[in-house]
């Protein structure tokens, strides 16, 4: 017990170590602020912008410019543009969490079993991470979805299984150096097994680098949703950003000018990915000592 | 050159290739439905094409001997027939390489060039507006779904100044009065499509240019160099990018993959008649047997570049020899 709440304390101090140093860092702050302003968004905004892919507005409402009444204008089925974003950020953002949730949980655990394995085992797992870091991604994802079809969850499941090999390397090279360290050393001659070992003492030091690794594919998470979405692999029950822009471009949105169908759901992307990216540099150098000395 | 690494690189590339021949097999059998009921699907069938497709993919075989069928087929160039050209499907993907090929390979070079420039001079100038200025452009291209710059880049030079032609590769229907006007008229059609690719590619060079070029003019060298009293541009040409453009060449084959992906949108958005509008036509209509062609070639293709630029590193790069392993 008393090593426990230790060990809470010492966990507290670094978290909020690690929060002061986010504060202080410009590209992480700024992240981090359109972040938690789009997830505002996603939670509260469909409460007070009601919206349904389903209904309809009148012909003479269809793609009207931005004016009173519909802010952003409307699309070609005369729906609102601001009530279409609010609801797609839901997805968008859904997809986005869950997809790199997958990714993270396989590349961490292929990356440490691997690593501390080695021979045979590790030369198995890095030929498939290998063919998954090689191999074009946007082709095998159409390909993936194709076959198993149109539907949010095979969408999730295919950016997850496709995008976890670059996590797997980094978490498999940082193993290998904390695998060599006397404390895994000690604890295997006290008889803990690898399974613990892999859990309890290599896990929670490769943790850092998963999570920068984790908010980088977040940001490739998102923009993947989006083009297979656009590529007309999305769920067309369901309303997100990648959806709109591909509605907007199947009507030839683009060729008669009717921005404001294509111009707003593609700046909310660009935002997230954006704040995704400056987070995923600013963090990788608050937990990467060894970049700062530059 | 060490003989025994490159013979390990060989055999990875070929157990990656390998894998994908597996997978790309097993993954168009678990289609619901076989060859032939998607066929019936797509159109008209003759008892006759049926006991052709029967004995071409060797249906009535076991699968494990199908197998071996599809890899025979396959070392024959023989990709099956698609389903909405009716035509073999490694003519029809042989008909659109030209024009994918001539349009990642200018915008690939126009993106080498200029994002190695923005590097450097971001990373010379480090921390100055310069620096800012190019390091917020690369990330916010980065940032950008590429088929998404590409509908804007049509919005605002075609649909609002008018500069360039929406899609296409020629303007349909146009007699030329000579190979110049035809070449003039691919050309206004390529400028945007091409800007585009090289504008998102740019991005990303940049951003890694500069970060290798910070480390290298970190080095002692560098110093010393500068301590000797040659001057910044020397330096900067003779002994700090040769050491910076190394990682550059292993990034270029990484992002061959992000580039097919690249093209398949980018060739969407502009209707570019090239291997990239031909998948997003296949996986539009279904077309299995095109799909799995220009899956295939594509993965290969890549496979075969990234093996390439690991030979190409080793011979330019004295340390990897003496390193072992």
């Amino acid at each position: 017990m008393g090593g426990n709440s230790v060990k809470a304390k010492l966990r507290k101090r670094k978290i909020k170590a690690f929060v002061s140093q986010v504060l202080a860092n410009k590209m992480a702050l700024f992240g981090t602020v359109v972040l938690l302003f789009f997830i505002l968004v996603a939670i509260f905004g469909p409460l007070l912008v009601p919206f349904s892919v389903l209904e309809f507005g009148e012909v003479e409402d269809m793609l009207n410019p931005p004016g009173p009444g519909h802010i952003l204008g409307t699309d070609d089925m005369g729906r609102d543009v601001l009530g279409y974003l609010i609801a797609g950020s839901r997805i968008s953002l859904l997809v986005g969490a869950l997809a790199t949730g997958i990714s993270m949980v396989i590349g961490t655990v292929i990356g440490i079993v691997s690593g501390y394995s080695g021979k045979a085992v590790d030369n198995v797992l890095m030929r498939i991470t290998d063919f998954f870091l090689v191999i074009p991604w946007l082709p095998l994802m159409m390909v993936l979805a194709a076959i198993l079809g149109t539907s949010i969850w095979n969408i999730i499941v295919v950016i997850g299984v496709t995008s976890w090999a670059g996590t797997a390397r980094v978490v498999r090279s940082q193993t290998l150096s904390v695998r060599e360290n006397q404390f895994v050393e000690r604890t295997v001659s006290i008889g803990a097994g690898s399974g613990h070992i892999m859990l309890h003492h290599i896990l929670p030091n490769v943790f850092p680098l998963v999570f920068a690794n984790t908010i980088l594919i977040a940001a490739a998470a998102i923009t993947s949703e989006t083009t297979l979405s656009f590529l007309g692999l999305g769920d067309p029950a369901h309303a997100s950003w990648g959806m709109m822009l591909h509605y907007a471009f199947e009507t030839g949105a683009t060729s008669t000018g009717a921005w404001w169908y294509f111009l707003p759901p593609g700046l909310c992307v660009v935002a997230v990915v954006l704040a995704f990216t400056l987070m995923g540099y600013a963090f990788d150098e608050i937990l990467n000592p060894k970049l700062k000395e530059r | 050159m060490n003989k025994k690494r490159i013979a390990k690189k060989l055999l990875y590339a070929a157990i990656t290739i390998f894998f994908v021949l597996v997978f790309n097999y097993f993954l168009f059998r678990i289609l619901p439905g076989d060859i032939l009921s998607m066929l019936s699907r797509s159109g008209k069938t003759t008892p006759e094409m049926v006991a052709n497709i029967r004995e071409m993919y060797g249906l009535d075989l076991p699968w494990y001997q199908q197998f071996f069928v599809y890899l025979e087929n396959l070392f024959t160039g023989d990709l099956g027939t698609s389903f909405i050209y009716k035509k073999p499907v490694a003519e029809v993907i042989g008909s659109r390489i030209l024009p994918t090929v001539i349009l990642l390979g200018v915008a690939e070079v126009l993106a080498i060039v200029v994002g190695i420039v923005f590097g450097i001079v971001s990373a010379w100038k480090r921390g100055k507006a310069i620096d800012t200025g190019l390091l917020s452009t690369s990330l916010l291209l980065y940032s950008m779904p590429t088929f998404w710059l590409g509908m804007m880049l049509i919005l605002i030079f075609c649909v609002n100044l008018r500069l360039f032609p929406i899609n296409g590769m020629v303007t349909p229907g146009r007699v030329f009065a000579d190979t110049w006007a035809y070449i003039n008229d691919v050309v206004r059609h390529m400028i945007l499509p091409m800007a585009c690719m090289a504008l998102v590619m740019i991005g990303e060079y940049a951003i890694t240019m500069r970060s290798t070029m910070i480390d290298v003019l970190s080095e002692d060298y560098i110093t010393t160099a500068k301590a000797k009293g040659f001057s910044n541009g020397y330096v900067l040409r003779r002994h700090a990018m040769p050491n910076a453009m190394l990682p550059m060449i292993t990034l270029i084959a990484i992002n061959l993959g992000l580039i097919v992906g690249g093209a398949i949108q980018i060739e969407t958005v502009f209707s570019w008649p090239g291997l990239g509008n031909l998948m997003y036509g296949a996986l539009v209509n279904r077309d299995y047997p095109l799909l799995q062609g220009v899956f295939l070639l594509t993965t290969v293709t890549v496979i075969l570049a990234n093996f390439l630029s690991d030979i190409l590193y080793e011979v330019v790069d004295p340390r990897v020899k003496s390193m072992g392993g």
